[in-house]
């Protein structure tokens, strides 16, 4: 694995009103790794993901992917006033993406709350990630002047579902399905979007210890089948052990640690923050 | 859910469109210029688009829109006011007179058809922008007010001599006949072409985009769907059929008012698509021929005092209909929510199925009645 940076969140802060929900976040991913990140409940995770896939633009701080700054943000407006966070001054420019655009630079996410369009089948959910490389426009779409690209998308969808296991229930409405192939679907879903870097949101929510192991083992096999980087929230800290590379810890919107599974084991901040909420 | 082989079913369209077309013939043949069938019919195909394209943004885009009678009439003074025959218009104008641009203007009326239709998704297209960032309870009420600035600009002093003021347009060309095709199905050739491109539009990569907005706003975005030029595309496509809806209206009608599209027209096509089924085409167009008839048809005679012997039937008198007419709406919406079709759109194997599950159930029940039989026996 080279050691070429795939993800760099630099001094990301996001403040709502008076609540900061991140603080000064320094994070990085390199190809190929998986990175978990880690804290108790409202530490911050999910927000540092909207943060990185342009749900919300930082109140300060920047993301970076493959070394090229994607959003850069500073206070504004009242936001001047109430910011309360460090690195004032440091980002000075206003780069602002939306959610879509940061998805085809290569980034696609998964919801802590799986988010599947519930009504439509398993086919169409996967299906529905490939119109955005579609090529042609909505007259060429609507009177099938362009067959060759609707083929190749439904092809691609079909290979993707079988690939993952999913094939038999392409046909399914997508909520039919159980809540652990819900779960796959929407990896599925994200992995149709051909990204670089996948985030995912509490994959193992929900599950029993062996589903969780059986999804860790998925997530290895996909990162090395489609050529990842994935970063990784998880509440429990020992599901991710045996899989994560790196693993950052966050607690009340703050980096407490850093390191490899076994540092971040062992480090008394960490069994402190968790020890106060963990059951 | 068994399948059908697709031999079976291209059979059966085949069947179903030669039927279709020959029912629509004999009630050509059959019927006189006045008949109520006609009229209903033609209605009902110009409802059946109007709903099927408000079912496009409210249906399929969940964007929640009340503009509908606004776009409609767009689409109906764009018609009109460009294709009123030119030694009409002193008549029509003599009020106000006409306005010195448009004094030699006579489209042909296909033409006006496809322009009134361009005007609504022109004005879609300007005021999307803006209204489309909204919320959406915002949106419903922002397209709303939309409808009833459209309909108050064209009563306006100001727009006289291009709209005739308050006094409306009248004159309107109606259908024409098309080479040997008699003007009577002129609308339906005209619906069947907007409602299979819809058809198309909804079965394809930017329909999916569209249903994925509808479920899922926040995923769709995090699957790489540019959000604002999605809704922007859908409700220019909505508007643009709605106009042409508009514009068939005023041919049907032959004379229009700013009155003839007040909010009470969104209500009844919003009701349409409800029964329906939000999400439904098939479930739109059906839904447009029931309620047209059962409006303007079926429910005729409660607008009529009725006499057995000397004993007057109590209630019925002119506007008893629609209070019938209502309370048979509330209850479809209270009991029946998903409509004739929720998501559905028409499939043989869905009618199929349809029928095999009303004979199970059929069966079920004997069997059910011959157990209990044999119990009471014992
Ligand atoms: N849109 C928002 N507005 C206000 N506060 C928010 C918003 N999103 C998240 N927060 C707050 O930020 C904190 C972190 O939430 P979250 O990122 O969801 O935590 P985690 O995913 O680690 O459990 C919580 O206190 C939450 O209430
Ligand atoms: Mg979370």
């Amino acid at each position: 694995m080279s050691n070429q940076n795939v993800l760099r969140v630099c001094d990301a802060t996001m403040q709502f009103g008076g609540v900061v929900a991140v603080n000064n976040l320094n994070l990085e991913v390199n190809k190929g790794e998986i990175i978990g990140l880690i804290g108790p409940n409202g530490a911050g995770k999910t927000t540092a993901f909207n943060v990185i896939t342009g749900v919300y633009a930082p109140t300060n701080g920047a993301v970076e992917l493959n070394g090229e700054r994607i959003v850069e943000n500073h206070p504004q407006g009242k936001m001047r006033e109430l910011y309360n966070g460090e690195n004032l001054g440091k980002y000075n420019d206003v780069k602002v993406l939306t959610p879509d655009r940061i998805t085809k630079l290569g980034v696609a996410r998964t919801f802590q709350n799986i988010r599947l369009f519930k009504n439509l089948t398993v086919f169409d959910n996967v299906l529905i990630a490939k119109h955005m490389n579609m090529k042609g426009n909505i007259f060429s779409d609507v009177f099938r002047i362009n067959r060759k690209e609707e083929d190749r998308m439904k092809a691609e969808t079909l290979e993707l579902l079988r690939i993952l296991g999913l094939e038999e229930h392409k046909d399914d409405i997508a909520t039919s399905l159980p809540y652990g192939k819900q779960r796959h679907l929407e990896i599925a879903r994200a992995l149709a979007t051909k990204p670089s870097l996948l985030l995912l949101d509490e994959p193992a929510a929900g599950m029993n210890p062996q589903e969780s192991d059986d999804l860790m083992k998925f997530v290895g096999r996909i990162r090395n089948d489609f050529d990842l980087s994935i970063l990784m929230i998880e509440h429990h800290m020992q599901v991710i052990m045996g899989i994560c590379d790196r693993i950052y810890v966050l607690d009340y919107g703050t980096l407490i640690a850093e390191g490899t599974p076994a540092e971040i084991q062992n480090n008394p901040k960490v069994i402190e923050a968790y020890l106060g909420v963990d059951e | 859910m068994e399948r059908l082989n697709q031999k079976t079913k291209m059979t059966a369209s085949i069947i179903a469109c030669i039927a279709l077309v020959v029912l629509l013939v004999l009630s050509y043949t059959n019927t006189g210029t006045t008949s109520m069938l006609r009229s209903v019919l033609q209605l009902g195909s110009i409802y059946a688009l109007a709903a099927a394209s408000m079912n496009l943004l409210n249906g399929f885009t969940g964007l929640f829109s009340l503009g509908h009678a606004g776009f409609m009439a767009i689409g109906a003074y764009t018609y009109a006011v460009l294709t009123i025959p030119v030694n009409k218009k002193a008549n029509v104008y003599y009020l106000y007179g006409v306005a010195d641009s448009l004094a030699n203007v006579a489209l042909p009326n296909w033409l006006g058809l496809i322009i009134g239709g361009i005007a609504a998704a022109i004005i879609a297209a300007l005021i999307g922008a803006a209204v489309l960032r909204l919320k959406s309870d915002y949106f419903a009420i922002a397209t709303l007010g939309l409808a009833e600035i459209v309909r108050i600009c064209v009563a306006s002093s100001p727009m006289a001599r291009i709209t005739n003021g308050s006094l409306g347009l009248k004159n309107i060309p109606g259908f024409t006949n098309i080479g040997f095709i008699p003007a009577y199905f002129v609308p339906f050739i005209v619906v069947a072409i907007c409602l299979v491109i819809m058809f198309l539009l909804i079965n394809c990569s930017y329909g999916r985009a569209f249903k994925a907005i509808r479920e899922d706003e926040i995923a769709a975005e995090a699957m790489g769907i540019n959000l604002a030029r999605h809704k922007q595309m859908s409700f220019i496509i909505s508007s643009f059929f709605a106009g042409i809806a508009g514009a068939l209206l005023a041919m049907f009608l032959g004379a229009i008012q700013s009155t003839t599209f007040p909010l009470m027209l969104t209500y009844n096509i919003l009701l349409i698509v409800v029964i329906g089924g939000m999400g439904s085409l098939s479930g739109s167009i059906i839904s447009a021929f029931l309620v047209i008839a059962a409006k303007e048809w079926w429910l005729r005679f409660l607008d009529v005092e009725q006499y057995i012997g000397d004993w007057q039937v109590p209630l019925l008198r002119t506007g008893f209909r629609m209070v019938v007419f209502s309370v048979i709406l509330m209850v479809v919406v209270l009991f029946w929510r998903q409509g004739i079709m929720g998501q559905k759109e028409f499939s043989w194997d869905g009618v199929y199925n349809f029928f095999r599950r009303l004979k199970t159930k059929f069966r079920g029940k004997n069997t059910k009645a011959a157990a209990e039989g044999g119990n009471a026996n014992e």
